[in-house]
């Protein structure tokens, strides 16, 4: 059953013209989103800067609580 | 308080936001629809054993597939933007979004991993009928996908279903079915899956036409077009009725959003919808300015949408800034002074928790409860900061309605030609059958401009203003990505344009 299945993907795969492509692009497409944007211009800010959620509430608890003015701005 | 926010941080990325979320809107309209019309052609060749319908059905399942490889994953950045540029935001509605989000993901990728793959290699290697209900299945499957990232967006548009946590500073869940069968997320999925098969039917109708001006792939392009304009017209009447809905649910809940699509300053009963107009850029709330330089109305007909009554009142954005005591209308002035209220009582609930004083603590958070409704004001420096962009919410709406309006008609004309057997000779319909692609994609991104800038300032509707929402970053950093996600994208779109126009001119007999 498993070896069908497996034969059903790789079979489909090799017989594919304009897909080869798209595949391609797809591949491409996702390195550069997870490999490069993610890792290095999209860290998760909170995740980033805070060690623990309650350190990560208090930041924001603060946001939500203190005047705009007093928001600092950090250079990620 | 707003003018000491770097509004250019924040706006900058609110454009990285529209940027992502309107390219992947270019992509996902055509899954939606598209999915169903290769489903139909499909049934159709099951059904008649026709080779033709096959080679039909072939050819634009191609299509559906280079749109989807194209597309897929470009709704993922959005959540990278979450995290990086909205951590406020994400973090306070994580525990809203996390359920829908994960079903969403779980339920794509078992649908991507099986039906897709059948859809696509299963010609000739399982049955006709499980091939025809795996197409089936990636159609329902695109669809019902798509609904948990707009009871998602109908969230933050009608926040129903949680509580504030001041402990956690979270929005917490308190009842899953009231966030997904919230009028507001039911009305957005049914608006906007419907305008999405829409788009596929004047996709097909417009290529259809190509190949007809071309002298190509006749019989192809009939019978598409065939499916196409029946598929369009019911979808159209769908469109409508959904979006009456959406419209009702709008003046229902978010009255200021409607006031800006109709450009309406001074609530009025029996008011008119105005059906086509040029705004004064120069009016704000409050002066008496008139709100339009030209204007076409129809009388009463806005009271009769906005609250299923012809002679009622709705309130313009005067009445909602300022308030309007004859109908008991609230204004912003006063939601702000409440709202200060909610943040000051918010403050000194967290204060008295870590001085450990159980007593203050207690009674601010009872008195929170009092304001809570009016938190988001809190953060408004002035009553005026609760309008969206007028021109723009007004525009946006009515170009929708107008290209929305123009399309039955264009696809009844093809099924009169179609009928009479004159279509191949009716040049000028098929030009506009080509033309009413573009002018399909202009609807539907106009619809989320809508959406999206009549609900300005607000992240999370009357709780929480985008200028609060957003991280501690600079300008650069945001203006930086944008620029990267500008040139990806181009790249991307001339690789979908190109990919898509070299299979349109090979046409089916390759694929």
């Amino acid at each position: 059953m498993l070896k069908r299945i497996i034969l059903f993907y790789a079979d489909g795969f090799r017989s594919m013209k304009t897909g080869r492509k798209l595949w391609t692009i797809i591949f491409i497409k996702l390195f550069i989103m997870f490999a490069i944007l993610k890792l290095f211009f999209f860290p998760n800010y909170l995740e980033t800067n805070f060690a623990n959620d309650e350190e990560r509430a208090d930041h924001v608890f603060g946001n939500i609580t203190k005047l705009p003015q007093n928001k600092k701005q950090r250079r990620l | 308080m707003v003018e000491h926010i770097d509004l250019s941080q924040v706006n900058w990325a609110r454009a990285q936001f529209a940027l992502t979320a309107m390219y992947h809107w270019v992509f996902v309209p055509l899954t939606l629809g598209l999915s169903f019309l290769v489903a139909f052609f499909e049934s159709i060749y099951v059904r008649t054993a026709n080779e033709e319908w096959k080679r039909i059905t072939k050819f634009w399942m191609t299509l559906f597939g280079i749109n989807f490889a194209i597309g897929v994953a470009t709704g993922i950045i959005m959540e990278f933007e979450f995290g990086t540029n909205w951590s406020n935001y994400s973090w306070m509605v994580g525990d809203i979004f996390g359920a829908p989000l994960a079903v969403e993901g779980i339920f794509a990728f078992f649908l991507e991993a099986t039906f897709f793959a059948v859809m696509f290699f299963g010609w000739n290697r399982v049955s006709k009928g499980f091939h025809l209900f795996s197409t089936w299945m990636v159609a329902i499957g695109s669809n019902l996908s798509a609904l948990w990232i707009l009871v998602a967006n109908g969230w933050m548009q009608y926040p129903v279903g949680m509580r504030f946590n001041p402990d956690t500073a979270r929005f917490e869940m308190q009842n899953f079915w009231e966030v997904l069968f919230s009028p507001v997320a039911i009305s957005k999925f049914t608006h906007a899956t419907s305008s999405g098969f829409l788009l596929a039917s004047l996709f097909v109708l417009g290529i259809s036409s190509w190949y007809l001006l071309q002298e190509r792939h006749q019989v192809m392009a009939r019978r598409s077009i065939i499916v196409a304009s029946v598929f369009g017209l019911l979808s159209s009447a769908y469109v409508a009725f959904t979006g009456d809905e959406a419209a009702y649910s709008v003046a229902q809940r978010q009255p200021m959003k409607l006031a800006a699509m109709e450009g309406l300053y001074d609530g009025r009963t029996s008011a008119p919808l105005i059906a086509a107009g040029l705004i004064n850029a120069a009016k704000e709330p409050g002066d008496k300015q008139a709100p339009f330089a030209v204007e076409l109305k129809i009388p009463g007909l806005l009271s009769l949408l906005a609250n299923r009554e012809a002679g009622s009142f709705v309130p313009g954005v005067n009445d909602l800034v300022f308030g309007n005591k004859e109908h008991n209308i609230i204004g912003a002035e006063e939601r702000i002074e409440k709202g200060k209220i909610a943040v000051e009582l918010l403050r000194t609930y967290k204060e008295a928790r870590k001085a450990g004083d159980k007593d203050i603590a207690n009674a601010a958070l009872k008195a929170f409860g009092d304001y809570q409704d009016n938190l988001g004001y809190g953060y408004l420096n002035k009553p005026a900061e609760a309008v969206p962009p007028v021109g723009i919410t007004f525009y946006a709406f009515h170009i929708m309605v107008i290209t929305g309006t123009i399309f039955p008609l264009v696809f009844l004309f093809f099924l009169y030609f179609q009928a009479k057997g004159t279509l191949s000779y009716q040049s000028w319909l098929l030009s506009l059958g080509i033309l009413c692609i573009p002018l399909g994609y202009i609807g539907q991104q106009a619809g989320w401009v809508l959406a999206e800038v009549g609900r300005q300032p607000w992240a999370i509707q009357g709780l929480l203003p985008v200028t609060v929402a957003n991280s501690n970053l600079t300008t650069g950093t945001v203006q930086t990505t944008f620029f990267i996600f500008l040139a990806l994208f181009t790249l991307l779109m001339i690789a979908e344009i190109s990919i898509m126009l070299k299979q349109i001119k090979i046409g089916p007999e390759e694929n």
